[in-house]
């Protein structure tokens, strides 16, 4: 039977009844909380109760037989409530201290390591990518694995960096994997206009709608059939807005699409505040499913904060500090032009005056 | 040799496919292997599908190679808030989707809900008349009020202003027929940190990010900030970002005055300094993703509301704000954009002015450099 409208926007379950009975005691009343080892924080409520969280990864899709797996240690051992995080982690809030290694050792046990909290390598965010879209112009979850697999250490210690790093991972520039404000960020970019295939676009797209959807208005009507576009390849960004709307302008090119880099980003308030991560490579091509290249920038970059950045300093406030001439010289990252904003914020990210680091 | 997609089951970190394969998801396995050898994805549009009565929820996903995948839709279930759940009720969920769907789960997607992968066009409706049945809903994509997320908030955390949990609820119930059924321009989002911390990245990711935060003293108790290593408290002190800490003869002092409350120390003291008692949050604006004209952090449009159910004033603000984008707004223009198309300033003029919502310097990091600036009419007179 097909729900009436009167039986429809009930909404999502209350969340009252899913809060774990020490957290529905102590809501609101909770005094302090202390990270004890990778991936285990402890909280301490005014009323003296005690509660650690254990917090796991797990791969970006799990099977219903894990999931029973995972609601059965919490029904061991936290009276059958389960967290989830919001980068994707799993979240066990154990109310007993004696029970916190063997809640691990299960964890583990199913191949989830332990960790992303404090100075760690948080849990990586990341989109769909090949998996389930049909935009990206590479593919995230296997970029995340191949990152994790380098850095499957720094995630489980709370100290591995002298602030936590948060990478995420987006195929496109939809950016779906929050990329643009992450310390490291690989984003997927496609390299060449999108190819207009006439007879879809005649059939299903609005012409009208094309041409307001390209934010460069490089989209036209063709000249003698009103009913589909051209492309002005000098103005087109790449941006796949009209592949968004329309099946006809397909925009993937296996031999020109690849991953930029970017670093710098970072979302709390803390310190120097929120930052947007800028762009230090533009290309590098799609080297499925291993990503050694990829993996390798990633592992100088990382290393290079570790070894020059100062106590409590993300990788974004790191740079700002050193400067950004002094990042490409350590890194010896090649600059190009496509580093230099040309776009329509372009220029507060130009220098204006002498203070800069010779090299 | 092996195939790519069973070289990405190797290594120590674990694997999704490894998952697929436990749910005997072989058409996803079987595309996805072809998209890694020919470095390109076999997904394309997926069409409309969805629930009668709903235009929101079902994302609609289909291969380029049906005799391998045919469709594979996703369920955007609201999860429920600061994504604690209850066993009993989880494991139900999973039954039902092993039964009309492939049980594979994605916790949870990138703006905060509940994913349900890979169900045929048929199952759609059965299936979520059963995950009605244990009170699950879904909502939120196209342009729409997407699903809201909140940190854990009171739940567990100490640092919270505000009570995120109960704000979820709230607003994702007032705003559940915007969440079903999209009107406006493109997507709008709202997420809801208790705290600066900014734990769910609303200043990155949301339209509306409603940001715990305080207004009086940051509360220190001096007798156990001695129990913290003195070269600590002192490192913490030279860091502070305005300057505004010291630390003599044993003692912390903040000058409140020229804090900006950026947790650095709260955080790094838990047990010894906490957020003041003058509660409430602290709003921003417009944030998002790329979208058409590149990626914005939130701006500050109000530094500090009280926030308080039944949240009216909230609402209001936030309704008043949706229906002037809903009205000027372009096609996939979110409201940060209309704004900077249109200018915060008279933004303001048009919408802050109706609803109260004053110009204040707290809004910006300095002010304009050029002369070029707009009377409105009737401004001068």
């Amino acid at each position: 039977m097909v729900l009436s409208l009167d039986e429809l926007d009930f909404g999502p379950p209350d969340y009252k009844e899913f809060l774990p009975p020490v957290s529905k005691k102590n809501y609101g009343k909770w005094k302090y909380h202390e990270h004890i080892k990778g991936g285990v924080i402890k909280h301490v409520a005014e009323s003296g109760d005690e509660a650690y969280t254990v917090r796991a990864a797990i791969p970006k899709y799990v099977a219903a037989e894990t999931v029973n797996k995972l609601c059965d240690i919490a029904e061991k051992y936290c009276e059958g409530y389960i967290k989830f995080t919001s980068r994707h982690n799993v979240s066990f809030i154990v109310p007993k201290a004696k029970d916190v290694d063997s809640v691990i050792k299960d964890v583990e046990a199913m191949g989830f390591p332990v960790g992303g909290t404090d100075h760690s390598l948080k849990a990586i965010i990341q989109c769909v990518g090949w998996t389930h879209c049909h935009t990206p112009a590479t593919d995230s979850p296997s970029i995340t694995k191949a990152l994790y697999e380098e850095f499957y250490d720094e995630f489980k210690d709370n100290n591995a960096f002298p602030e936590r790093i948060k990478m995420a991972v987006s195929g496109c520039i939809n950016m779906c994997g929050a990329t643009h404000a992450s310390d490291i960020a690989i984003i997927g970019m496609h390299r060449k206009v999108p190819t207009v295939i006439d007879e879809i676009v005649e059939k299903f797209c609005s012409v009208p709608n094309l041409i307001k959807s390209c934010p460069k208005y490089a989209i036209k009507p063709k000249r003698g059939n009103l009913k589909t576009v051209v492309i002005d390849e000098e103005k087109c960004m790449y941006c796949g807005i009209c592949y968004s709307l329309c099946e006809g302008m397909p925009i993937h090119n296996p031999e020109y699409d690849g991953v930029s880099i970017w670093v710098g980003g970072k979302v709390s308030n803390t310190r120097k505040g929120p930052l947007l991560a800028r762009l230090i490579i533009p290309f590098m091509p799609n080297e499925p499913p291993h990503w050694e290249n990829v993996v390798k920038v990633v592992r100088k970059i990382v290393d290079i904060y570790k070894a020059n950045a100062e106590e409590d300093e993300r990788v974004g406030e790191w740079i700002e500090r050193i400067g950004w001439e002094k990042f490409f010289q350590i890194t010896d990252i090649p600059f190009s032009d496509k580093s230099i904003d040309d776009w329509i914020f372009s220029v507060e990210t130009y220098r204006k005056g002498t203070n800069f680091k010779m090299v | 040799m092996t195939r790519p997609v069973e070289e990405l089951e190797k290594g120590k970190w674990p694997s999704y496919v490894t998952e697929w394969k436990k749910a005997g998801y072989t058409g996803l396995v079987e595309i996805y292997n072809k998209a890694l050898e020919d470095k390109k994805t076999h997904f394309k549009h997926g069409g409309m599908v969805g629930y009668p009565g709903y235009d929101a929820g079902v994302i609609g996903r289909l291969s380029d190679m049906p005799e391998i995948l045919g469709s594979s839709h996703v369920f955007r279930m609201l999860e429920p808030a600061g994504w604690f759940y209850k066993t009993e009720s989880l494991r139900k969920v999973v039954d039902v989707w092993t039964k009309y769907g492939n049980g594979l789960i994605n916790f949870h997607g990138a703006t905060g809900s509940l994913q349900l992968v890979g169900i045929e066009t048929e199952n759609i409706e059965p299936a979520f008349e059963e995950l009605a049945k244990l009170h699950y809903d879904f909502g939120g994509s196209g342009g729409d009020v997407r699903t809201l997320a909140a940190c854990g908030g009171p739940a567990i955390c100490e640092y919270s202003n505000i009570d995120t949990l109960d704000l979820y609820q709230a607003l994702t119930m007032r705003f559940i027929e915007d969440i079903h059924r999209p009107r406006f321009p493109y997507k709008w989002k709202i997420k809801i940190p208790g705290c600066p911390n900014d734990c769910v990245a609303a200043t990155a990711r949301s339209d509306f990010a409603i940001i715990g935060n305080f207004r009086d003293a940051i509360k220190i108790d001096q007798n156990i900030l001695k129990e913290y290593p003195e070269e600590k408290i002192l490192k913490v002190v030279n860091k502070c970002p305005t300057s505004c800490m010291s630390y003599e003869n044993e003692k912390l002092d903040i000058d409140m005055g020229n804090c900006t409350r950026c947790m650095y120390c709260i955080n790094e003291f838990s047990k010894a300094l906490r957020p003041g008692d003058d509660k409430g949050a602290t709003i921003l604006i417009g944030a998002r993703a790329r979208g058409r004209i590149g990626a914005f952090l939130g701006w500050t449009l109000i530094p500090f509301i009280k926030v308080e159910a039944p949240y009216t004033r909230l609402i209001e603000i936030i309704v008043g704000i949706q229906d002037w984008w809903d009205e000027i707004g372009n096609p996939k223009e979110r409201v940060g954009e209309a704004i900077y198309r249109i200018g915060f300033g008279k933004f303001l003029f048009e919408v802050g002015k109706e609803l109260g919502i004053d110009p204040v310097p707290q809004m910006i990091t300095r002010p304009r450099a050029n002369p070029f600036w707009f009377y409105w009419p009737g401004e001068v007179e």
